[in-house]
This record gives C-alpha cells, sequence and structure tokens, in this order.
C-alpha cells in the first residue's frame, strides 16, 4: 500500500519548473545571468526537497549520505579548479549528469524485466500503470541507458583530451568504420532482447555497447572541435534527463532535461555555423587527421616570414592609435591571459585604444576566451564578437594574434581547397600590420597552413604566448 | 498509447519550444556560463537516483543507486557552483588603469 505523490510535491515540481525556465532566461542576459543561476539553484533545491517528500521514498541514512557526499565533492571541485581547466571540469560534470541518468534508467530495466523478485518502482510509486509482470524494458529506459552512457564516455573521452592525458588528435583510420558498425549491431541486437525482456546479460552488453559508442563517437575529433563535441554532450546529458523523466513519469525531470537539450542543441548548431561545418562532419570527418600529413607542412618550410623581436615589437606597439587582440587556445595554453591584460592596460595608458576579438569556436568550448578574459579582470565591454569587429580591422594599426591560427586564416576566404574554405574568420590580415605571437612556424591543428604570415604586413613574435608577451611589456616599460 | 504518454508528449514539446525560445539571443559572451548553467540543471537526474536509492530491494539496486545519486549531486552542486564563480567574474567592473 503506497499512496501516489501528493498534489502538494506535484505543484512543487511545477513551481521548480518554472524557476528553471526564469533561471535560463535570466542566463542569456549579463546583466541578470547571476542571479538566473541561482534562481535555477533554488528551483534545484525545492525539486530535491519535494522528490525526498515523496510517499514510498525511504530516506535511508544511506540516501542522505550519498547526497551529502555527492554534494560536497561538487562544492569542492567547483571551488578549486581553476578558470584554465574550466573545460575539463564542464566536461566532468556533464558526464557525471549522463552516467547518473544512464544508471536510472538501468535500474528501471533491472525491476522491470525482474518483477518476481522485487517490487517494480512505477508500481511502488503507483504512477505509471504496468500489468503484466515480468516483462521487457521500455523504449524510454532503453533510450535513457543509450543517450546517458554515451554522454558519459563521450565528456570521460573529450575530459581525457582537455586534460592532455588522451592525443588531441583525430585518432581515426577505416578501422573505426568497422568497430562503428560492430557496436551499432551489438546496441541494437542487444536493445531488442532487452525490449523483449530477459536476463541480465543482454542488459549489460547493451550499456557496454553504449559506452564504446561514446568513446568511439568522441575518439576521432580533435582537440579544436571540442566546442561543438562539449555542446553536443551537453545536450545529450539533458536528453537522457528527460529520458529518466518519461520513464519516472516525472514532468519536472522532462522539462529540466529537455531545456538542456534544446539550449545544447542550439549552441552546437551556432558552433557548426561559426566554423561553417555540418555536425555531421565534424563527428565523422575526422578533421585534422587527413590533411595533416597533406601539402601543407612541406609548404610551409620554403616560404619567408618576417620575424620580430620583442624589443620592436614594444616599439611598434607603443607608437599606435588602436590595437585589436586576436586571442586563440594558444592563449588559454600558456595561461597568459593575465600578462594579455596587462599589456592592453599600459597601452591604454599611453592612450592607445585596446579591443577584443573573440572568435566564437576560439578555444575549447564555447565562450572559452570570454571566460579566461573575465578572469583576468578585462571588462566584457572591450571583447567584441566576429560581427562587430570584423568592419574593424580595416582602420586599425596593429592586430595582435596570440595563439590563434585557423580562426584567422584568410585561406578560409579565398582558397576553395582549403579544408577551412567558407568558415568565418576574424580579419586580421586587413588591419595595417599584424603580429602573430606563435610557438613556431609548425601548421596549428588542423595542420593547415596559413597565408598570412606570409604576408609583407605580418611580423612573427616567436615564443610561447606568456613568454613573448611578458617580454614585450618588460620592453614596454624600458621605453 | 497511454494517457499518460500522451501527456508527457505534450510537456516535453512545449519544453523544447520554451528552451528554444529562452535561449535564441544568448550573446557570445555567456556561451560558456550558460553551457555550464544548463550542465548544472541536468544536474536534476539526481531526482530520479533518489527514487531508485528511496525505493531499492537487493543490493545490485543499490549499487546503482548510490552511484546515480553522488554522480547526479557531484553534477548539481559542482554545475551550480562552477556557474556562480564564473559569472561572478563577469560583473562589470571600472576599467582597470582607466581613467
Amino acid at each position: 500500500m503506497v499512496p501516489e505523490p501528493t498534489i502538494g510535491i506535484q505543484v512543487a515540481y511545477l513551481v521548480a519548473s518554472i524557476l528553471f525556465i526564469v533561471g535560463l532566461k535570466f542566463l542569456s542576459s549579463p546583466r541578470h545571468a547571476r542571479n538566473g543561476n541561482l534562481i535555477a539553484a533554488a528551483g534545484m533545491i525545492l525539486a530535491v526537497g519535494a522528490t525526498l517528500a515523496v510517499p514510498g521514498v525511504r530516506v535511508s541514512p544511506l540516501l542522505v549520505t550519498c547526497v551529502a557526499v555527492g554534494g560536497i565533492a561538487g562544492v569542492w571541485a567547483a571551488r578549486s579548479v581553476s578558470i584554465t581547466a574550466m573545460p575539463q571540469m564542464v566536461a566532468m560534470l556533464n558526464g557525471l549528469g549522463g552516467g547518473a541518468a544512464a544508471l536510472v534508467s538501468c535500474a528501471g530495466i533491472w525491476r522491470a524485466t525482474h518483477a518476481g523478485v522485487s517490487v517494480t518502482l512505477f508500481q511502488t510509486l503507483r504512477v505509471t500503470v504496468r500489468h503484466d509482470a515480468p516483462h521487457g524494458a521500455s523504449l524510454v529506459e532503453l533510450l535513457g541507458v543509450l543517450i546517458g552512457s554515451v554522454s558519459f564516455s563521450g565528456s570521460a573521452i573529450a575530459w581525457g583530451k582537455l586534460q592532455g592525458v588522451i592525443s588531441e588528435k583525430a585518432i581515426a583510420g577505416a578501422w573505426t568504420r568497422f568497430v562503428n558498425a560492430a557496436i551499432v549491431i551489438a546496441i541494437l541486437v542487444s536493445g531488442a532482447m532487452t525490449l523483449e525482456g530477459g536476463g541480465p546479460g543482454r542488459l549489460a552488453v547493451y550499456l557496454v555497447g553504449s559506452l564504446a559508442f561514446g568513446v568511439f563517437m568522441v575518439i576521432p575529433i580533435g582537440g579544436a572541435d571540442m566546442p561543438v563535441v562539449i555542446s553536443l554532450l551537453n545536450s545529450f546529458t539533458g536528453l537522457a534527463a528527460a529520458s529518466t523523466g518519461f520513464a519516472l513519469d516525472n514532468r519536472a525531470l522532462i522539462i529540466s532535461g529537455t531545456l538542456v537539450g534544446a539550449s545544447g542543441t542550439l549552441l552546437t548548431r551556432l558552433m557548426c555555423k561559426a566554423m561553417n561545418r555540418s555536425l555531421a562532419n565534424v563527428l565523422f570527418a575526422g578533421f585534422g587527421a587527413a590533411h595533416a600529413a597533406g601539402a601543407a607542412g612541406a609548404k610551409a618550410a620554403a616560404k619567408p616570414v618576417r620575424e620580430i623581436g620583442p624589443e620592436d615589437a614594444a616599439v611598434l606597439l607603443s607608437n599606435i592609435r588602436s590595437l585589436i587582440i586576436v586571442p586563440g587556445y594558444g592563449m588559454a595554453v600558456a595561461q597568459a591571459q593575465h600578462a594579455v591584460r596587462e599589456l592592453a592596460d599600459m597601452l591604454a595608458h599611453k592612450g592607445v585604444d585596446v579591443r577584443y576579438a573573440i572568435h566564437p569556436v576560439a578555444g575549447r568550448m564555447p565562450g572559452h576566451m570570454n571566460v579566461l578574459l573575465a578572469e583576468a579582470n578585462v571588462p566584457y565591454t572591450q571583447l567584441f564578437d566576429l560581427d562587430q569587429i570584423n568592419p574593424e580591422f580595416g582602420h586599425t594599426d596593429v592586430a595582435l594574434v596570440i595563439g590563434a591560427n585557423d580562426v584567422v586564416n584568410p585561406a578560409a576566404r579565398t582558397d576553395t581547397a582549403s579544408p577551412i574554405y567558407g568558415m568565418p574568420i576574424l580579419d586580421a590580415d586587413k588591419a595595417q600590420h599584424c603580429i602573430i605571437i606563435k610557438r613556431s612556424m609548425n601548421p596549428g591543428f588542423a595542420g593547415i597552413d596559413n597565408p598570412l604570415y606570409y604576408e609583407p604586413r605580418t611580423m612573427m613574435l616567436f615564443g610561447d604566448a606568456k613568454g613573448a608577451v611578458t617580454k614585450v611589456l618588460e620592453a614596454l616599460k624600458m621605453l | 498509447m497511454s494517457f499518460t504518454l500522451l501527456t508527457q508528449i505534450y510537456v516535453f514539446v512545449l519544453a523544447v519550444f520554451v528552451g528554444f525560445e529562452v535561449i535564441s539571443k544568448v550573446p557570445v559572451v555567456l556561451h560558456t556560463p550558460l553551457m555550464s548553467g544548463t550542465n548544472a540543471i541536468h544536474g536534476i537526474v539526481v531526482i530520479g537516483g533518489i527514487l531508485v536509492l528511496g525505493t531499492a530491494h537487493g543490493s545490485l539496486e543499490t549499487v546503482l543507486g548510490v552511484l546515480a545519486v553522488v554522480f547526479g549531486a557531484i553534477n548539481l552542486a559542482g554545475g551550480f557552483v562552477v556557474t556562480d564563480r564564473m559569472l561572478e567574474m563577469f560583473r562589470s567592473k571600472p576599467r582597470p588603469g582607466g581613467k
């Protein structure tokens, strides 16, 4: 005899859902974003509290301990992580959410197929009418396991790539097609069998197959495409949460999971658009792997480039009126954002108009550069996106490119043979002069040669982003 | 198709539209906080974990429930705190070194 979730609990879920929507709305406006996050958090506390009050749920010491341990671990990790490690952190949290969704769905399937030995979750909560027991899994539960597992293992691989544990390069070959085909067949067969009912073996195969699918989905994707992958996995976890909502008939779960799924999809589309590539191309093309060995590498050595030392760069920069800084992943790797801001401040003090140009896919996650520069106290009013800043390059004295490559590659505009042809770029080449801080002449991640480096108005300042910027700073102080 | 499922699909479809509508004009500056904020919101899956663990029979269900609750709680708490940390940095500050 278990009573149904009371009206009070349903109302609490409704209020929580409203708080999520309002919070999300606020999150998309710079002035209210922080409040938006707090509103959503309040909704979450309400939803969790209501769930603990659902009749039939035993609030055991174990349950309380698990919530407390997870909560404290989450807060601790979030407090201690450095801002530069933010992409990894986002990937990790996302993977855990996906994993949780997969586990919940697994438990649901396990109960449904073992109704003889234990009361099904649905009967316990009296929320869904199920007549025949034991029976097979439901489709939404299978989807929950699949999407949640893909998100879990995919995020783990993304984390590994961002952390540098796994090669950032696109790992792909002809064999991956066969492996993928085998995985898909295993998932379909074991999924169909689990749907029909049956033992834990089928479910285990299905779970392992789903996990493997996530691994092989992300492994072939290179580091520069990470913004797409991270937002896609984010949307997957949302949908996995929504599917557990279907299985548990919990509307708060359906609504919030779907909201996340929708926003993640939107962000994924934005990222793809910023690279002028389709999602399928990002996922399956093995971008970078095919071209790295190609013609680009050989050409690079032959052409002459103009080099500039830190002292000369300092003299040049102190005599200009306008500067646009184009940061890229190199700035993140070298953790040069504080040095960059110091340089910008000093030049601003000398009367130079300093602005930053942010490409939507610069870095490893959506908005990566904005977060780093915000950490270094750069006011967001100095940051401009592609459409705002591109007309400005023409009447700017110097474009200072720090650790960015593909996003300023003019080949995207002109060279139809280039793999990045059609990608919207920052028009750094249209500035009077272009100073490029780069470690060496090695082509960037995608192995695509950049004609900008050989322009007569371009000067190369070799060194890692932090070292080079610091040297220019020192030279500026000497002037 | 049961009435319950139909209601669920209603809720799902409407949430898709609301989701797209609410976030359609997010500025580039907020891409990361938005992603990290939505990341925290899908931590709500922890309530699925609570429902499993709170009604668990047998060791397998308990193990699944424990893992789901811990994972979900880390996702939820970590997500909100990390987003708050990020957004704190985004507050507009007086321009350093300016007049």
